[in-house]
This record gives C-alpha cells, structure tokens and sequence, in this order.
C-alpha cells in the first residue's frame, strides 16, 4: 500500500472533525453549484476557450482576483475562528478549538492572505491594467503569464487540499525552524507548505521577470520611464523587488525541504544547524514581500487621488524617487524582525535606523497625496473613500512600525499583540483598502460596467469601522502584555478587549458580505451601469483611451505619449484616440493555449505527492509537466493574426457606440 | 451607565456592567484571579449573539456604552507596559512615549489635512475649482522632505542611545552583588537553575528586590523567548546557544512570565511566575527549595523534559550548576572560533 498511497491513510482525512467536515462540505457544495450553474448556461466551453487556455493580460488579471477573492472568505472564515477562541479561552475554559486544530488555522490564515489573497489581487490588477497604461497589446510573454497565473492556482489548491488530506502546519505562517524540523512537526503539516509556497513562488517570480520586460520594453513610443503613470512605476519596483527577492524564499524552503526529506542539517538543533540564518533568509524575502505587496496599492491610490480630485498628480518626481528609495532600503532592514535574537546593540540600532529612514519616502507619498486634493474638485466616488480611509489608517499603522523599529520599544512590544495590531493595520489599510479601490477603479474597465455605489460605500464603511474595532483592541492588549497565538489564557483582564476584536471582526464580515453583493448585484443590473465612453472617471492615464472592456488587442493604434498623463493631454488636445485619420493595419497577436493550465494541473500532483511521499505521482507529474512544457517549445503556430477589416469594424462599432452616450 | 436607555438589556452590555460593578480595581497579572463560571457563560452567549444578530440603532447605542465600560474596566487593570516596576522596563516605557509624541508632530498634521482638504474641496462645494493644474511646488516638495527627515534624525539619534542603554547584554549599574540564574526553554517549560545557591526551580523563579539579576539563557527545544513584562524586554531562548539578559525589581510583587515565542502545542501553557521579595524572603525560600531534597540529576532532567504541557511548580536541590553548559555543549560538538559575537555559539 506504501508504494501506492505513500504516507496517505484514511486515519489523515478528518472524518471526525465537525468543524473541519463542515468547511468541507461547505466548500463542495458551493462548487457544486458553481459547476451546475456553468453546466445549467451551457458555458463549459466559454469559459475554457475564454478564461482557462487565455493568454490575454486582462482575462489572466480577472481570473487572479477572482482566485484573490474567493481564497479571502477562507482566509477571514480562519480569522474569524481565532477571534471566536480567544474571545472565549479563558481559563478555566479551553474554548472551542483544541491546539491542534488552533496552531493550523493561525498559520494557514497568515500564509493565505499573503501568498494566496494580496498577492494574486495585486498581480491581477497589474495584469489588466499595466499594459493598458504603458499602451501596449499585451504582455512581454504572454503565455508565461498564464503559467503564473495556474502555478498560483495550483498552490492555493494545495493548501487548500490539507484542510481535507492530513493537516496544515502548525508552525506560524513564518514556519521558524526547528519548530519546522521533521523532528518537532513530523506530520505532513509543513510539507503541504513548502510546497504549495514553492510551487506559488515560481509563478510569482516568472510574473516579476514578464512584468520587468514588459515595462522595460513594451512602453508605447514617447513614454519615457519618467512619464510612466504612477502605478506603473511602482509595479516596477514591485517587480524588482520579486525578482530579487523571491529567490531567496526558494532557496530557504529548499533547504527546509532538504532537511526535511533527505536529513541535511541546515536549520536544526544538532549536526551543526543555524536556526538563526533560516530566520535571517526567510525576512531578507519577507521584508521586501510587504514592499512587493504596498507599492501597487500606493499606485492605485496615486491614480484615484488624482483622477478624483480633477487635477494631476502633485510631485510626480517626488513620488517616483520616494518609491525607488522605498525599494531600496526594503532589502537593508530585515533584521527588525529580531532584536531580540541577541544581535550586539550597534546592529539593531543600524537596522532600526535603516527602517526609520523608510517612513521619511513613505511621509512624503502621503504629503504628495494630500496637496493633490489641494485645489482640486474631490469627488466621494468609492475608490476615493478607500483612499482617504487609507490615508487616515496607514499613517496611524506607520507610526507604529517607527514605534517598532525603536530596538528598546521592540523588546518589550515585540512578539505581542501590539505587533499583530501593527501589521493588520498597514496591511488591511494599505494593502487591502489599496486594493478595494482598485477593484472599484478599474472594475468598468476590466469588465465594461461600473460597480454599484451605494453597496460599495456600505462596504468601505464597515469596513473602516469594522477595522478599528478590530485591532484598536489588540494594539492595548499589547500594552497589557499579551502575547500573539496564544490558544488559551488566564487574564481576565484582556477579555472584554477580545471580545470588542471579535465584534469588529463581525463588521469586517458584513463588509465583506457587501463586496459580494455589490459584484453581484452589479452583474445583474450590468446594463444600467454599463460604461458606454471607456472613460468613466475622466481619467488621465493610457487605460482610458480604448473601450471598456477593451478590445482584445487594446490598441488599434498605438497611442504616442509626448508627456505625463498621456490621456488627459490627448483630451485637452481634442478627440485624442477617438478621432481617426490613419487607415488600420493588420494586429499579430498571441494564441490561446491550454498548456500553462496543465502544466499548473500536474503541479499539483507534483505537490501532493511530494507532500505524501507517492512517489509514483511525483514522477508521472514532473514527466507530463516536462512533455507538456516541450511540446509547447516545438510548437510554431503561436500566434495569428487579426485582419486590418476586422479591426476596423470593431473601432467603427465602438465610435458608434461613444456618438450615442 | 444611568444615561442607557431603558428596556430589555443585550447580554453584552449586561455583562459589561456586572463585570465593572463586581470587579473593582483588577487584579495583578499573574496571581490566581478566580473566574466565576456564570461570567463565562455570559460572555459566551454575548459573542454568539453579537455575531449573530443585526443590530439595531438602539444595541449600537448599548455598544457605545460598552465602550464606554471597557474603557472604565481598562482603567483599573494593569498595563505592564505602561506600568513598570524596574528601571529597564521604565526606561523602555519612556522611550515609546517620547517616540510617540514626537511621531504625532507628523502624524496629527497628516490626518487632519487629509480630512480638511477633502471636506474643503469636495465637488459639491461651491468654491471655484481654485488650482486645476496645481501640481508641484519647491517650497512645500522642501518641507515634506525635510521635516519627517528632521523627526527621523531626532528618533535615529535616540534609537542609537538608547539601543546601547537598553542592551540586554549590558551589565546594570548597581552597587548590589549580582545574582546569577541560568534559564533553560523546555516542551512547555522554564527550568531555573541558581548556580550560585545550588538549587534550581520549574516556572517559579524568585529574586530579591533592588538587586541587579542575571540570566544566562538557553533551550533544549525549539525557540522560544524569555519574558517578564513590566520588569524588563525580552530575549529567545536557542538550543546551542546562551542569550543573556539583565533586570532590577525596584519594588517586590509577583509578575506574569512568558514565552513570547510560539513554540507549539503547549505554548499558551508555557507561563511562569517572577517573584521580587525583600532580601530575607529570598532567604527564605533559597533555604525552602534547599529543604526540598529532590536532586536535579539525569534521571530527574529526563523525566521533566519528557513531561509536556502545563507543568506545576517544582522545586530542585542540589540544582545541577553545570546543566545550562552542558545543554549548550550537547548540539555544539566543536568549539567557535574565538570571534564570534553574541550570541555565544
């Protein structure tokens, strides 16, 4: 049976785990009926010929998020879980979720929301909206990019997969050796997350090299680096942040995994292990990842603040050097993670002066953001109430960090709730408001219709407030000495504030109920909201120049840029793209091909069986993987091309279409 | 509480009250508090409910004047953070309010006007649309630089004194004898090991007040950290290796202690208590576990690693003064080079 089913015994499925067994269940119903509602339309082969073989940056951008999306109601459904505990465990009372089952959902809730909710959001909207602003036709590699996409598929599936075979780490989201040695967590736990992570990191770092190339060599003529917009400057310095960074996290869990699978003794407590270099590797990523994750949402909130305050952006040059400095000094800051792993004093006072120095670029973003409204005429649209509940937020979540990155404040803060607290608040402030505004900006252009206002204002607002009742309490338990992860405690003190968490977690749940509503209700009254001109904010950038949703080659013509805000400009100058003298010419574009969606599906195989020890599975995946990915390379037909008339009844359609709105 | 409206009460808001009515001032962290049952079961029913209901204006009014409660309840609690009882964790807890309120030179000014110009500029505002084109300016591109670079210059400088002050390594200033404990991390365990006195102590460590202590500390485990708050910061504990940490009680109590480093199933179990007594009393009880007749030796060692969660207290003596060393060089079979720097390899 070995031979067959490795380490895999029925004893690994948690049949007697109601909680457990009720997720399941939840979670095959619901694709359930996803596939008899695609099966009940008749849409199977829409969505495999539109979607899943896709190759075009939009269609990859909207499948990203939607996998953001959806892995975010697993993510918070463990938030929630450990707000109910600690809101209960106080003793003599355990609560209701064993360690065990606790140690899990700590750490699945951190790895998910990092690896599988923020990073695909901000992939997703780098994917449809960089090419479109830097007025281009698609990506540098197009079918890398939809390789990306299946290999971050694939890795949230693997996490995924141990809530059913086996279990999670119970490691923290960090997965500190040697707490993560075979010989204290000889389960599968940690092996379902070395790989779901490796299998994640690959697609990620092929998106940062697509992304680079694309930027670096895909700009329309005339726009120099310094007349990118905003969100594409710091998507570059995302990208050269995950290009430099992401290695680094391969090579560390390589050799966790190497430990783990063949006995080396890198990070272990005997045979000559340095746990202390598996913590000074995993922040040397880490510490750019929350960098990688923040840039975009600065973007976005860079284009919001100026698109609705009708004005341009207020120090354009400011802003480009205050990210590129940001980028920077993300790598010479890691060790703030640990003061309090005995470095000398002369160490942590220089890694925590380094981290001082980052407030000074990220201080004047927010100065660059407030003068932009200065002057201008500020509309109350939904993206822009993200970004002035950003502002407010983050700049509190950054005076704690400065707080943090004080070594002598850190030593008694550090590892507490007050931590917790801290990066809640610049990750669901910055990140995820970020992000919310971006949906909200760019949903019209993605998918050609507006979101609802009214259900978009009632999610940001319980939001914003479900937020502040959510960790404000965590920031004083941090004062009152109470430690992060705990399962169970004796203070009756910190209860009442436990409780107030778990309240406003109960808000941001509504918050997020209302987002679904709101994407829902806004498919099904899609025609009201319908977005006729491809400009419905009176944008200043590229993306607003062709239809929405744009046609599959973006561009008939490709836009000359002679200045920032190319859009806005074309606009003053009249007519800009939508005046028409030159006659159309013949598009080459890239086919469609199923090969990155199979290649992500024999990933997953990969994984499994590595995580389990089939070896069988291991070999026969990375066989198909390999077969697949050189048939590919032999192939010659990759692209085709669309004819000039074809073009020009798409254009002429939509000329009509802007003379009647 | 007399301003809340009348009717049928939510069991949150209830509970509230009785709480603050029934506790008084809060008890020390650390000391066995005795939780009524009905209490839990109060609270219990409060997160069910307030998960579970849509709450109307009027349970929204009730949860303002919980609000209001907890912040009465906070008041009479104890924040040893902010309520230190020795000099390093004194000058910690000055150190995050004077960070503080210099960060609140730029943090205040940055909400304020994110809030000001939005609400002065808003569309619906009748004022001319003033600076349609206004996008840069030397002189405000000047300040917003160089002031938080001034505030950052102001909090780096301190940041390097106060680093150095506050190392953990640096022995204290004090006239006193100091007293040397070896701390050892164990599956979910502090093990106190008083070379000196030759007795050692599981999750109870005791020291006299206004004396500078000590603590050489390592693990026999997976990491943890070392912690006692409101006496001092915190430090991991390492297989293989001695961090070190020093602190003064500079008035006698009973203090919670910690890991502050997850370190698996038995984690939130892993507490101990720190006592600060008057010289005599430490006396007293270095002759107390003396008495104990219960010789820390191999066989006693091995039973209390294997032994796992929640451990009592037990008392050791003689304590085994070369245990911490020992334990050190079990993982490190070949000696540094002398140029290592802390920790100790």
């Amino acid at each position: 049976m070995n031979a067959i089913f490795g380490k895999l015994t029925l004893e690994a499925l948690p049949l007697d785990q109601v909680v457990t067994m009720t997720a399941v269940g939840l979670a095959l119903l619901a694709a359930l009926g996803v596939a008899a509602a695609i099966t009940y339309y008749g849409r199977w082969y829409w969505l495999w010929a539109e979607y899943i073989t896709s190759v075009d940056h939009k269609k990859i951008g909207i499948m990203y998020i939607l996998l953001g999306l959806v892995m975010l109601l697993r993510g918070f459904t463990d938030a929630a879980m450990m707000r109910i505990q600690q809101s209960m465990a106080l003793a003599p009372n355990p609560g209701y979720l064993p360690p065990h089952h606790y140690d899990q959902i700590f750490s699945v809730h951190g790895v998910i929301m990092i690896f599988f909710v923020t990073m695909p959001l901000v992939v997703g909207l780098m994917n449809i909206v960089v090419p479109l602003q830097i007025g281009a036709r698609d990506v540098a590699f197009p079918f890398l990019n939809s390789l990306s996409f299946w290999l971050t598929f694939s890795g949230a599936m693997l996490v995924n997969a141990s809530l059913v075979f086996g279990e999670f780490a119970k490691t923290g989201w960090a997965a500190y050796p040697p707490l993560s040695e075979l010989a204290f967590s000889p389960d599968v736990g940690v092996d379902y997350y070395i790989w779901s992570l490796q299998i994640a990191g690959v697609g990620t770092l092929l998106t940062g090299v697509n992304f680079l190339t694309t930027i670096l060599r895909m700009r329309a003529p005339g726009m120099k680096m310094m007349r990118m917009p905003i969100f594409t400057w710091t998507t570059f310095c995302t990208n050269v942040l995950i290009v430099a960074a992401f290695p680094i996290l391969t090579v560390t869990l390589a050799l966790l995994g190497l430990d783990r699978y063949v006995g080396t003794h890198f990070f272990t407590n005997d045979g000559g292990g340095e746990q202390m270099m598996y913590v000074n590797l995993f922040w040397a990523w880490g510490h750019p990842e929350v960098y990688i994750l923040v840039l975009p949402a600065f973007g976005v909130f860079s284009e919001v603040v100026a698109t609705f305050s009708g004005k341009p952006l207020f120090g354009y040059k400011s802003l480009v050097w205050a990210t590129i400095a940001i980028t920077f000094f993300s790598f010479v800051v890691w060790l703030h993670h640990f003061f309090t792993m005995g470095a000398g004093a002369s160490v942590n006072a220089f890694f925590g002066i380094a981290t001082m120095i980052i407030a000074v670029p990220t201080g004047v973003k927010m100065f660059n953001w407030l003068f932009t409204m200065l002057g201008g005429r500020v509309r109350f649209a939904v993206p822009m109430l993200w970004t002035i509940g950003f502002i407010v937020t983050f700049t509190i979540g950054g005076m704690t960090g400065v707080l943090l990155a004080m070594p002598g404040a850190d030593f008694v803060l550090h590892n507490s709730l007050f931590l917790v607290a801290h990066f809640h608040n610049t990750i669901i402030g910055g990140v995820v408001f970020g992000m919310f505004a971006g949906l909200n900006y760019w949903f019209p252009k993605a998918m050609g219709f507006r979101l609802s206002e009214p259900l978009g204002k009632a999610s940001f607002w319980c939001w914003l407030i479900g937020f502040y009742l959510a960790f404000m309490p965590l920031y004083v338990l941090g004062f009152m000495g109470m430690t992060r992860r705990l399962n169970s405690y004796d203070n009756p003190d910190w209860q009442p504030w436990l409780v107030l968490a778990a309240f406003g977690a109960a808000i941001i749940a509504v918050g997020i109920a209302c987002s679904i509503l709101q994407i829902v209700y806004s498919i099904w009254k899609r025609d009201e909201l319908r977005d006729h001109t491809g400009d419905p904010w009176d944008g200043h950038t590229l993306e607003w120049a062709t239809s929405s949703p744009p046609p599959i080659y973006n561009f008939a013509e490709v836009p000359r840029v002679t200045e920032i805000d190319a859009w806005a400009n074309m606009k003053v100058d009249g007519g800009g793209m939508f005046v028409r003298s030159t006659p159309y010419y013949d598009i080459h574009m890239p086919r469609n091909t199923a090969i990155g969606f199979l290649i992500g599906i024999f990933s997953i195989g990969l994984g499994f069986g590595l995580v389990w020890y089939i070896w069988w599975m291991v070999a026969v995946s990375a066989v198909a993987m390999l077969s697949v990915l050189l048939y590919r390379l032999f192939w010659e037909d990759i692209a085709y091309i669309i004819p000039a008339a074809t073009v020009k009844d798409i254009e002429m359609q939509r000329l009509e279409e802007i003379g009647q709105s | 509480m007399s301003n809340e409206p009348r009717g049928t009460r939510a069991p949150l808001s209830r509970w509230a009250e009785g709480a603050f009515l029934r506790q008084g001032p809060c008890a020390p962290w650390g000391t066995a508090v005795a939780v009524p049952r009905d209490r839990f079961g109060d609270v219990a029913v409060s997160i069910i409910d307030s998960l579970r209901r849509a709450r109307s204006l009027a349970t929204r009014l009730r949860s303002a004047s919980l609000v209001l409660c907890l912040a009465l309840l906070a008041a009479g609690c104890r924040f040893p953070i902010l309520d230190p009882s020795g000099p390093i964790a004194a000058r910690e807890k000055q150190l995050i309010l004077i960070s503080t309120a210099l960060m609140l030179l730029v943090v205040v000014p940055v909400i304020v006007m994110a809030l000001l110009f939005a609400y002065l500029y808003r569309a619906s505002n009748k004022r001319p649309h003033s600076m349609p084109d206004w996008a840069r300016s030397n002189a405000i591109e000047a300040v917003v630089w160089i002031v938080p670079l001034l505030i950052v210059v102001a909090l780096g400088s301190l940041a390097w004194t106060t680093t150095h002050a506050l190392d953990p390594y640096r022995a204290l200033e004090h006239d006193g004898e100091t007293l040397e404990i070896d701390v050892v991390a164990l599956d979910w365990k502090w093990l106190f090991v008083y070379p000196d006195q030759n007795i050692a102590s599981v999750n109870e460590v005791v020291f006299p007040v206004d004396t500078p202590v000590h603590f050489n500390i390592t693990s026999d485990t997976v990491m943890n950290s070392f912690f006692i708050p409101g006496l001092a910061g915190q430090i991991y504990a390492m297989a293989g290796m001695r961090t070190e940490l020093s602190l003064i009680a500079s008035e006698p109590g009973t203090f919670g202690g910690m890991s502050a480093n997850y370190s698996g199933a038995g984690f939130s179990g892993m507490r101990f208590r720190a006592r600060a007594t008057s010289p005599d009393e430490f006396e007293a009880w270095t002759r107390e576990v003396a008495a104990s007749g219960r010789p820390l030796d191999e066989a006693a060692y091995e039973r209390l690693a294997q032994e796992k969660a929640n451990a009592p207290v037990i008392h050791y003596a003689p304590g085994n003064p070369d245990l911490l060393q020992s334990l050190i060089d079990k993982y490190r079979h070949t000696p540094p080079p002398k140029t290592t720097g802390s920790p100790e390899h």
